[in-house]
């Protein structure tokens, strides 16, 4: 099973944030049941996910992990 | 253990206070509860202070004697206890087990936060730190995305609504509008609930708590010597504390907060009584979510009830169950340090039949939730006058 893929556990859009993310609003986080078992807080890249949909990681950035939606 | 009292009570107002700085604002709190309490400073034998950031917002660290010294409080233990948004209701669970075992007498527990001095963006990265820093905030969270996370599987799980969130915000509000120390004393309407400007979805502007300077303190004494002090003391019957993961990608399910069940199953054990009989409550409505989580975690109503139980009006000040008659975090305000001492002065208030516009007509039985961070931490307290 992979740590790459999983399940969006929940998802918020973030339109208030901190000066360091403040470039980024609005941007989605979410929480993924990673298919390895576990889950991980991550940045959602390109279409909106909701509860359910299957995501997949793409990057990992200084450590954080980017997802994006799969079919 | 021996049976410990509330004796005295203190508070600011709260609200943007600029040209107060964090002593002064503490400092009035504890003036006005030893004052209240009728005890002088040199009958205190221990301080606890309850605050969240202070270095960070002030710059000032040091802070217990910096501020039991100003109240005049010389030589005893002076102690700070940072546990985020429950830092006061952790100070005041460890002054109650000081009192309790017979280590202390007289207990002085002043909490307080003065978070104005900074910019919001700025504010809300401090209060970040009250999240796990190496995982969910850096990879962009806040704390009101947290809660918005946790609102989302709540609705996903229990179909819980918009208009579910909306009403804890209308009641606090419409609550918070009686009271002369609330920071937001306006009535706002379901359709301004609904559409606030949106922060981290579902949660809106009027889901989340304010950013607020102000102090709240209790004085603390052996129950058998309350009497040399007041007329009108108030008992602990059950206090206490319950801890649990920083980070919410950890917890197995973030529809319910473990640390709030704990707490409150041994403050019920503690105090002999159950969720039915609390006849009024003061909860952690950090934010929207956060009060409807907390009523089904008290056992006020089964998981995935909180929502209608708002709705049906059951935490109404005029409900069967009124919940944060004070207008809560929301309305009052949320100076962090200050809210678990806040909410046992506020139901003190209604104990005493003092708490004016607001009072209630039941209030010998009252319980106080006061939660850390996204539930690492929690104090649960049940007070009584029987």
């Amino acid at each position: 099973m992979s740590d790459a893929t999983g399940t969006i556990y929940t998802e918020t859009v973030i339109y208030s944030t901190t000066e360091a993310f403040a470039a980024d609003v609005p941007y989605q986080t979410a929480i993924v049941s990673l298919d390895a078992g576990g889950r991980v807080t991550g940045r959602i890249l390109g279409e909106r996910v909701s509860i359910d949909d299957r995501v997949a990681r793409v990057e990992i950035r200084d450590g954080v992990p980017f997802f994006r939606k799969i079919a | 253990m021996r049976p410990v009292a509330v004796i005295g009570i203190g508070k600011t107002p709260f609200g943007a206070f600029h040209g107060r700085d964090l002593r002064s604002l503490a400092v009035e709190a504890g003036e006005k509860c030893l004052k209240n309490g009728h005890t002088t400073p040199s009958q205190v034998d221990a301080f606890f202070l309850g605050n969240f950031a202070g270095p960070s917002f002030t710059g000032q660290n040091h802070l217990a004697p910096y501020v039991s010294t100003a109240l005049g409080i010389q030589g005893v233990p002076a102690t700070r206890v940072e546990a985020a948004c429950a830092s006061s209701g952790s100070a005041f669970f460890h002054a109650y087990a000081g009192v309790a075992s017979g280590v202390y007498d007289l207990v002085l527990v002043v909490g307080v936060e003065k978070m104005t001095s900074q910019p919001t963006p700025r504010v809300t990265e401090i209060l970040a730190g009250a999240g796990d820093c190496a995982g969910e905030i850096k990879a962009g969270s806040t704390f009101a995305s947290l809660f918005a996370m946790i609102a989302r599987r709540h609705m996903y799980q229990f179909g819980t609504t918009r208009e579910h969130l909306a009403a804890v915000a209308v009641k606090n509000h419409a609550n918070g509008a009686l009271n002369p120390d609330a920071q937001m004393r306006k009535v706002i309407t379901m359709e301004q609930a609904m559409a606030g400007k949106p922060i981290a979805d579902p949660l809106n502007l009027y889901d989340c708590s304010l950013i607020s300077d102000g102090a709240a303190a209790v004085l603390l004494a052996p129950a058998e010597r309350a009497g040399e002090f007041t007329d009108k003391p108030v008992r602990i019957l059950g206090v206490a504390q319950a801890s649990d993961f920083v980070a919410l990608d950890q917890k197995p399910d973030i529809t319910t907060f473990p640390s709030v069940r704990l707490a409150s199953a041994k403050a019920y054990r503690m105090a002999g009584v159950g969720p039915a009989d609390i006849q009024l409550a003061e909860l952690h409505d950090c934010f929207t979510i956060a009060e409807i989580i907390a009523i089904e975690d008290l056992g006020f109503a089964p998981r995935g009830g909180g929502g209608p139980f708002t709705l049906a009006g059951h935490s109404a000040r005029t409900g069967d169950k009124p919940i944060n008659t004070s207008g809560g975090l929301k309305s009052k305000g949320h100076p962090v340090g200050a809210t678990g001492v806040a909410q046992i002065c506020d139901l003190v208030l209604q104990m005493r039949c003092e708490a004016g516009e607001r009072q209630v007509p039941r209030h010998s039985l009252g319980l106080a939730q006061n939660l850390g961070g996204s539930g690492a931490t929690c104090v649960v307290t049940i007070l009584g006058t029987v």
